[in-house]
């Protein structure tokens, strides 16, 4: 057994990569004893390393561990993308006032690194537990970096007001677990899924109970009505790079967990045929699943619409976008689940984007009240122009990402023939365009008050950073073939054929 | 070169508004110099079209396509033909006219503003030339992003409630559009096996598709076009936008951008789903008719200069959608000459206005009077431009007017001629209001102290000004210079018409 394990530790190597780099950035920042950016720039070099590795595995199939993780292409893009995302939010908190303020060190550097680790296990666990476990380190991180700020009180606030609701989620979930543990006697999902089918009688409302309740862990990471109260606030307390990292990797995390315990424990064992999963029969998991996405888009896209912080505005959009892409998974089969990936990537640039140019503007405003940024367009034209590209984006107008995301998904539901859902998904588009455009309505069509119409400059890394999110928010929005096949390329999942 | 002037004709504005970020702001004469330029090259560049196009090819022409999603065949589709030529010159022509426009009123912020109108011409002449439906999507959507900022930043007092109006309504059309589309290809793909999004294929199939989804698809697509045209009870957003635009907006609004619905109407709901075109037929020319009329009425009781003409183009866009939903030969080619003469007529009524607005800083109707005393040449000017909105024998809307009310007379497909009879009003009611405009501003006694030194119109503005009364004169005399060019593709439209109708008769008898 030793050596079994032994030999498939090379398959390990990217999560071995960023331990390794986890102790040394702890070693680092002990031995510097300042603020250093090296530290960093440790972190982000372990990162590429640990990609490398994940792009010579992409392709592969392999389970390890006795079966509590695998190797597939559907968990490398996920990797590709929280990589992706923690890099560029370690570059976000170099620039950050509220981490610059903070009397820590360099602990986030670290705290970053190791909910990218768990967010690489949630990407590619396949026992439960295991899913519980990775799910939890990203959540106890996740609380730590909330209250990163902890003299801050609204800070302090959000992350305690994060951890009751996580405590409270997880604990359905784990419970959840137990239960369908009792019932078929096994943790993996595999072996779930081939005695649920096996015993047939599985059209038991406990399931449906079991489902919704481990929904609440999954729909509490991706921040998805009617789990999503922790999310204004925490939002709003925590520094904004914590936001970014929580509303861009935590969420997509919570979604590649979440797609692989649908996707695996209710089909038909080995049913991923022809593109299309073939559910198990009496288990209507997908109907969990629009409600979600409908609650989400709704009260997501209209409570935003009353926002008047920068911060909370992102927050409810956050949530309405989990709705969005929940959408590609009611649709259950291979075209909804490449739209997922599209939208997953698209979001990652022009969410990302957008709160960096939000934490630029609050660096210097010392606000983030939407009705500050008055005039901000003729302040500062560089910063303004970004955000217009991606409240565009967000509200998925042509000619940028959110497009190429939003049409994929809409196809995908109006090649199954559920127009109703596609309807519902296009006439939120346009109530979010309300609060997406309020904001360019604000930065371009409002002049500044008087006293307050100074330029407002920004040093040239600011101006390279939010290039990183627009060029490509705008170059996937025209020019999206690479992405597609990857994308397409990627939603194969171990063992189903 | 032939074989690529369509994108040359697309990318040029776009390409070369980017220099234009770099301007100084300080340089101002440069920024509208280099503008005007890059429009009046386009618009040269365009009579390339003009000249190579072929009247008796039916089919598109200049044709070019690149692969583009391949998942989804969609390609960079594009192709003109006689109707989207038309479309294309106006657009040309009236470009440059509103850079010349706002040369003078445009007085701040003038780099964001002529960027906005490169990347306006740009993705106006696509949607016109797209001929992949994705295509027209990306560019009909974009659209709304120059024409939202353009409004907003440099309309007057209410601009931003008018601009949020304008974006939203059309926005909620472009969404039924694009539900439409998608469902659209794959009902094609489960009839003959492939996915696929371009125009000319996509019509050979929809054809044949059942009659109740072809009344869905066809609502869903021209949801959004009859908004953007806009039709009765649609209207709403237009007098808002019309009044708070500035001048260029206004004339670029009415002249362009609402023809992008009528010519949706007919490149996709008309070619697309012929048979759901015929049974709805009644639906829409009650609502056209209502229009005309409603337009018409609303026009003669504004106070207001811009919503009086905004009112008038409800009224005038009703006609031209009569005459689509007509179906004959004379009221489609009569469409067509419509809409370039009401991008002529109603651009050229909101350029006087702007000039009045820019000499007294009002639109206000009883502000004025007598005016012909101080500036005869103007009131010739202004004049003319009325007389053929109202469509006067040897001016350009008589043409229009003319050929859609002789075309849907005898229409077999509004059955009634009581349409056409009903619409006929509202020629004396365009007479009515427009006449008595001018009367009230033009003519009448000097009252007001403040217009007695108003200036008469200058050479710069009549330079911008001629060319337009040129083409006025030029349709009302020698129509058929512009109708031929249109002719074959009617034709051709109306081909795919007959075949649905015997398509629907031969199914009806089955039924039987």
């Amino acid at each position: 057994m030793q050596p079994q394990i032994l030999s498939k530790i090379t398959y390990f190597l990217p999560e071995t990569v960023l331990i390794i780099t986890l102790i040394v950035c702890i070693l680092a920042d002990v031995i510097l004893k300042k603020k250093s950016l090296v530290v960093s720039g440790l972190a982000i070099a372990g990162l590429l390393v640990s990609g490398y590795f994940v792009y010579l595995q992409y392709g592969m199939e392999a389970s390890l561990f006795k079966r509590m993780i695998v190797i597939d292409p559907y968990a490398s893009f996920f990797k590709f993308l929280f990589i992706l995302s923690t890099i560029f939010v370690l570059l976000f908190a170099v620039s950050s006032k509220e981490f610059r303020d903070a009397e820590h060190k360099n602990e986030h550097t670290y705290l970053f690194l190791s909910l990218a680790l768990g967010a690489f296990l949630m990407a590619s666990s396949v026992n439960m537990l295991m899913m519980y476990l990775s799910l939890e380190l990203v959540s106890l991180t996740s609380y730590v970096l909330a209250g990163y700020t902890k003299k801050e009180k609204r800070s302090s606030e959000a992350a305690m007001k994060y951890i009751i609701y996580g405590a409270a989620s997880s604990g359905i979930m784990i419970y959840a677990m137990s239960l369908l543990y009792g019932y078929t006697g096994t943790m993996n999902i595999y072996e779930t899924a081939r005695i649920l089918t096996a015993t047939g009688t599985v059209s038991s409302p406990m399931i449906i109970i079991v489902l919704i309740m481990i929904t609440a862990g999954f729909g509490y990471k991706i921040s998805s009505v009617p789990f999503h109260f922790w999310t204004p606030d925490v939002y709003e307390g925590s520094p904004i790079p914590v936001t970014a990292f929580l509303a861009v990797t935590s969420s997509a995390a919570g979604f590649s967990v979440m797609i692989r315990f649908f996707a695996t424990t209710f089909l038909k064992s080995s049913a991923f045929v022809a593109g299309s999963w073939q559910i198990i029969d009496g288990i209507k998991w997908t109907e969990i699943i629009i409600v979600l996405s409908v609650a989400s888009m709704i009260i997501g896209n209209f409570v935003a619409v009353w926002q008047t912080s920068m911060k909370r505005l992102l927050a409810y959009s956050s949530i309405a976008q989990s709705g969005y892409i929940m959408l590609g998974l009611v649709v259950a089969n291979q075209a909804g689940l490449t739209a997922m990936f599209i939208y997953l990537v698209a979001y990652l640039f022009m969410n990302l984007g957008a709160f960096y140019a939000t934490m630029m503007i609050a660096n210097r405003l010392n606000s983030d009240n939407i009705e500050d940024m008055k005039g901000l367009g003729y302040r500062s034209p560089f910063v303004s122009i970004s955000m217009v590209v991606f409240m565009f984006a967000l509200s998925g107008i042509p000619s940028t990402a959110g497009f190429i995301g939003k049409f994929y998904i809409f196809s995908a539901l109006i090649e199954k023939q559920m127009l109703w859902l596609a309807f519902i998904g296009l006439a939120n588009s346009v109530v979010s365009l309300f609060f997406y455009v309020k904001v360019v309505k604000y930065m371009f069509l409002m002049k500044p008050d008087e006293g307050y119409d100074s330029k407002v400059q920004y040093g040239y890394g600011g101006y390279v950073m939010l290039m990183l999110f627009a060029v490509p928010t705008i170059f996937f929005g025209l020019y999206f073939v690479p992405l597609v096949k990857f994308a397409e390329a990627s939603a194969s999942f171990f063992g189903l054929r | 070169m032939q074989q690529h002037i369509l994108s040359i004709l697309i990318f040029i504005p776009v390409l070369f508004s980017i220099p234009l970020l770099f301007f100084k702001k300080e340089w101002e004469k440069q920024i509208k110099s280099y503008t005007l330029f890059v429009s009046l090259a386009v618009f040269i560049l365009s009579l390339v079209l003009y000249f190579t196009f072929n009247t008796e090819l039916q089919d598109f022409q200049f044709v070019e396509k690149t692969v583009w999603i391949p998942s989804v065949n969609s390609y960079y589709y594009v192709g003109i033909d006689g109707i989207s030529l038309l479309l294309i010159l106006l657009t040309t022509f009236i470009m440059p006219i509103s850079i010349l426009a706002s040369w003078n009123t445009i007085k701040f912020r003038q780099k964001e503003f002529y960027f906005l109108m490169l990347l306006l011409e740009g993705s106006l002449i696509g949607v016109f030339a797209a001929l992949d439906m994705i295509l027209f999507y990306v560019f009909w959507e974009f659209i709304l992003i120059p024409m939202y900022f353009m409004i907003g930043i440099w309309g007057s007092e209410n601009r931003i409630y008018a601009t949020v109006k304008f974006f939203i309504f059309t926005m909620f059309g472009s969404v039924l559009l694009l539900v439409g589309i998608i469902w659209l290809a794959f009902q094609v793909q489960a009839i003959s096996g492939i996915i696929t999004m371009e125009i000319p294929r996509i019509m050979t199939f929809s054809v044949y598709l059942p009659l109740d989804k072809q009344i869905y698809l066809f609502i869903l697509f021209s949801l959004g076009f009859l908004i953007k045209v806009p039709l009765f009870p649609f209207h709403t957003w237009l007098p808002d936008a019309h009044v708070q635009a500035p001048t260029a907006g206004s004339v670029i609004l009415a002249a362009l951008l609402l023809k992008m619905g009528t010519y949706g109407l007919i490149r996709f709901s008309l070619s697309l789903f012929p048979s759901a075109f015929i049974k709805l037929t009644p639906y829409v020319a009650v609502l056209a008719v209502i229009g005309i009329i409603y337009g018409a009425l609303l026009s003669i009781v504004q106070k207001d200069m811009k919503k009086l003409i905004a009112y008038s183009s409800v009224s005038h866009l009703g006609f031209i959608v009569l005459g689509t939903f007509a179906l004959t030969q004379e009221a489609m080619q009569g469409s067509v000459i419509q809409m370039i003469n009401h991008g002529l007529s109603t651009g050229a009524l909101f350029l006087i206005v702007g000039m009045i607005y820019e000499r007294r800083h009002t639109k206000e109707i009883a502000q004025f009077g007598g005016l012909m005393k101080v500036m005869p040449v103007f009131s010739v000017v202004f004049l003319i431009v009325s007389l053929s909105s109202i469509g006067l024998p040897g001016l350009n809307g008589f043409i229009g007017e003319f050929l859609i009310l002789i075309g849907s007379y005898n229409s077999q497909n509004l059955h009634s001629s009581l349409y056409t009879i009903l619409s006929s009003t509202a020629v004396i009611f365009s007479a009515v209001y427009l006449l008595w405009l001018y009367q009230r501003v033009m003519l009448g006694p000097l009252e007001k102290e403040e217009n007695k030194a108003v200036k008469d119109i200058s050479k710069f503005e009549m330079s911008y000004m001629l060319p337009v009364l040129f083409f006025i004169v030029w349709i009302g005399v020698q129509p058929n210079t512009f109708l031929k060019l249109s002719e074959s593709s009617v034709k051709k439209v109306l081909m795919n018409y007959e075949k649905a109708k015997t398509l629907m008769e031969t199914q009806g008898n089955e039924k039987k």
